[in-house]
């Protein structure tokens, strides 16, 4: 059986300009045989909500190294209910301290991967949510 | 039994044992010298650091001006010897703070500025002649240098005596760090532009320092990062020469920033490598006649790549061996990353412990008691060989690649780092490359090691008002008209300079002006290759 291609879109919130995690993580989901859809730097909410949509992706990942993850994924949230992307598996990455990630997922966000994750435990996650999910 | 070759980062084999045999192997003395004399292998000045220490300059700034000036009162009485200014996403990409796009950024990872009485307010009561001043601001650098100048004229400075350093090396912002606005061509002319016009006005100044050190921290090599940090400084000095300036009009004033993680014989040799070959090109490729302009004048400083979120109080230790390193480099000027900074803006406390680690080498270490202690170990001096050869080989590689503009318009030297970047991602997650307290000796972790530096919405709040204020009492017919000198010199290919001097002593904004030049220039468009 050829199981269909995850797809993910790693996005690149906000102003921020630091994208050695975002591209290692791409890299890591390319290997593993995931399609993945990089937007490159300083992408806002509706930008990314847009990406996601017109490419029809399965996961929506987002990195963020400066601190601005909260009041942006607050903003991402209505817009990812008006494009019909509330079903997609949302998952945040990064300087993403673990003081926050509560506040992260009452606002939605699936999972966190801090600095430091292991790719393994980022694609077996994913995995297993999207069989889950199909 | 045959032992495990050791191979270091930059692609060199590490031997057993070196004797005199290795150093004559791998090209001799021949490029050794004495300090303050040409190719300054062993340091730029003869005497180093006896005559004085190394600057230290930790890299700060938050929220808004007022905020920053008293973390450099802080730094400043506790024996900090230069500044270096931090600022916020929307100044570094040319936003004022009340573009919707600056939302929830304003004063966050530096200080926010909008107009010159930003500046007039951060520098308030430091003296610009002891405190040199570094703004690390790139894509919008040209809008700060002027500011800087204009603030220091305003105080009573003659801009044509006054010192300091603008990071302002717009080509690594592609490769790393990502503060850029406009396309490539036009962001090296508006580099250009402040090279020309500090050259004329304020010929003191430095109004580049080319990094390395991002390079490094997105995943090149040592050799690598200095190798392409020379390629991207020949790319500004040929927009130069291309203007009719004489390589000893401005090369002396061209500076350097590179990293300090890694393996400690491996860095040092990488400086001196470093020195001698950016002497060799300017002499020889350029034709350099005052050995001012083949000095390699560098901040060697952060390790930021090499500090760890587990176990962050082992980063205090570490920060003592990048310290180490940089001493024993021969720099000019010295900062660290501070434990905390893999979590958070550093705290008071975090700044005054890297502060003290540099005085600890100063006061009690005896590294600034000789020059070049090193030199003659025949493992440096080999080691030095080998990675000049190799930063020679791998310029060339850039060389017969099309250049470094080239390769950094078409994404292809950002696409080489992020895949060795991952590379070494997969050998520190496999544990092939050791690193403590992350894939050795680790330990359960505590839960909030650090203090978290708070963001204040308020801050930001703050910020616009200031901001209203400003263009309440400014002239609008001022603006104005330097606004509209500062597009129409643009569109006419002119120096913009001067003009945008005029329109931030006019207390334009830095998005107004932003807006003018992306007018005419257009915004840069991301290449994206894997």
């Amino acid at each position: 059986m050829t199981e269909n291609k995850i797809r993910v879109l790693m996005g690149k919130p906000g102003l921020d300009g630091h994208d050695h995690g975002a591209k290692v993580v791409v890299r890591a989901m390319m290997d593993a045989g995931f399609e993945v859809i990089y937007t490159g730097l300083r992408k806002t909410p509706r930008q990314i909500a847009e990406a996601a949509s017109n490419e029809n992706v399965d996961v929506i990942g987002l990195s963020s190294m400066a601190g601005s993850h909260i009041p942006f994924c607050q903003k991402l949230k209505p817009l990812l209910k008006e494009y019909n992307l509330e079903d997609k598996l949302w998952i945040i990455g990064g300087n993403v301290p673990k003081k926050d990630h509560e506040a992260l997922q009452k606002i939605g966000i699936d999972a966190v991967f801090p600095t430091g994750s292991h790719f393994d435990d980022i694609i077996d996650y994913i995995r297993s949510r999207y069989r889950q999910l199909v | 039994m045959t032992q495990k070759k050791i191979i270091n980062e930059s692609g060199i084999e590490v031997k057993e044992l070196y004797t005199e045999a290795d150093v004559e192997a791998s090209g001799g003395v021949g490029m050794v010298g004495l300090p303050g004399q040409y190719p300054f292998t062993r340091g730029i000045h003869r005497e180093m650091y006896r005559k004085r220490p190394w600057t230290m300059r930790q890299y700060t700034g938050f929220a808004n001006a007022k905020d920053t000036n008293e973390r450099f009162h802080y730094l400043i009485e506790n024996g900090q010897t230069g500044l270096n200014v931090a600022f916020d996403l929307p100044t570094q990409t040319g936003l004022d703070t009340d573009d919707p796009l600056a939302e929830g950024e304003v004063g966050r990872v530096g200080m926010a500025v909008d107009t010159l009485r930003d500046f007039e307010i951060a520098f308030d009561g430091i003296d610009l002649e002891k405190i040199t001043v570094s703004l690390t601001i790139n894509g919008s650098a040209a809008i700060l240098i002027a500011m800087y100048l204009a603030m220091a004229e305003k105080r009573g400075y003659d801009v044509a005596k006054l010192r300091g350093t603008a990071q302002n090396d717009i080509l690594k912002e592609f490769i790393g760090r990502g503060t850029w606005i406009f396309p490539v061509e036009p962001s090296i002319k508006l580099v250009g532009d402040t090279i020309e016009y500090c050259a004329k006005y304020a010929p003191k100044y430095s109004p580049v320092s080319v990094c390395g050190y991002h390079i490094r921290e997105s995943g090149a090599t040592p050799a690598q990062e200095m190798a392409y940090a020379f390629c991207i400084a020949k790319a500004y000095a040929d927009d130069m020469l291309k203007r009719g300036l004489h390589i000893d009009e401005f090369a002396g004033r061209l500076s350097y920033n590179f990293n300090i993680f890694g393996n400690i014989f491996e860095q040092v040799a990488k400086f001196r490598a470093g020195r001698g070959l950016w002497a060799k090109i300017i002499k020889e490729d350029y034709g350099a006649e005052n050995p001012k302009s083949m000095w390699l004048r560098m901040i060697a400083a952060g390790g930021g790549g090499g500090l760890t979120i587990e176990q962050p109080e082992n980063n205090i230790v570490r920060g003592a061996y990048y310290a180490l390193i940089s001493a024993l480099s021969g720099t000019q000027t010295m900062a660290l990353c501070c434990y905390d900074e893999a979590y958070t803006i550093p705290s008071e406390y975090a700044q005054r412990i890297s502060l003290r680690t540099m005085q600890l080498l100063i006061e009690e270490m005896g590294l600034c008691e000789t020059v070049d202690p090193l030199a003659g170990s025949y493992y440096v001096e080999t080691m030095t060989n080998d990675m000049r050869q190799k930063m020679e080989e791998t310029m060339a590689e850039v060389e017969a690649e099309g250049g470094i503009v080239k390769m950094v318009s078409e994404g292809i030297i950002q696409a080489k780092v992020s895949a060795q970047a991952y590379e070494m991602q997969k050998d520190i997650q496999s544990g092939a490359f050791p690193k403590v307290g992350v894939n050795c000796y680790q330990i359960k972790e505590e839960e909030n090691e650090v203090e978290f530096h708070d963001y204040n919405i308020r801050d930001a709040e703050q910020q616009v008002e200031n901001l209203n204020a400003v263009k309440a009492e400014r002239s609008q017919a001022e603006v104005e008209r330097t606004l509209t000198q500062v597009k129409a010199d643009a569109e006419a290919g002119n120096n913009v300079m001067p003009a945008i001097v005029e329109a931030v002593k006019a207390y334009a904004t830095v998005g107004e002006i932003t807006t003018k030049l992306v007018e005419v220039y257009g915004t840069y468009q991301e290449p994206i290759r894997f």
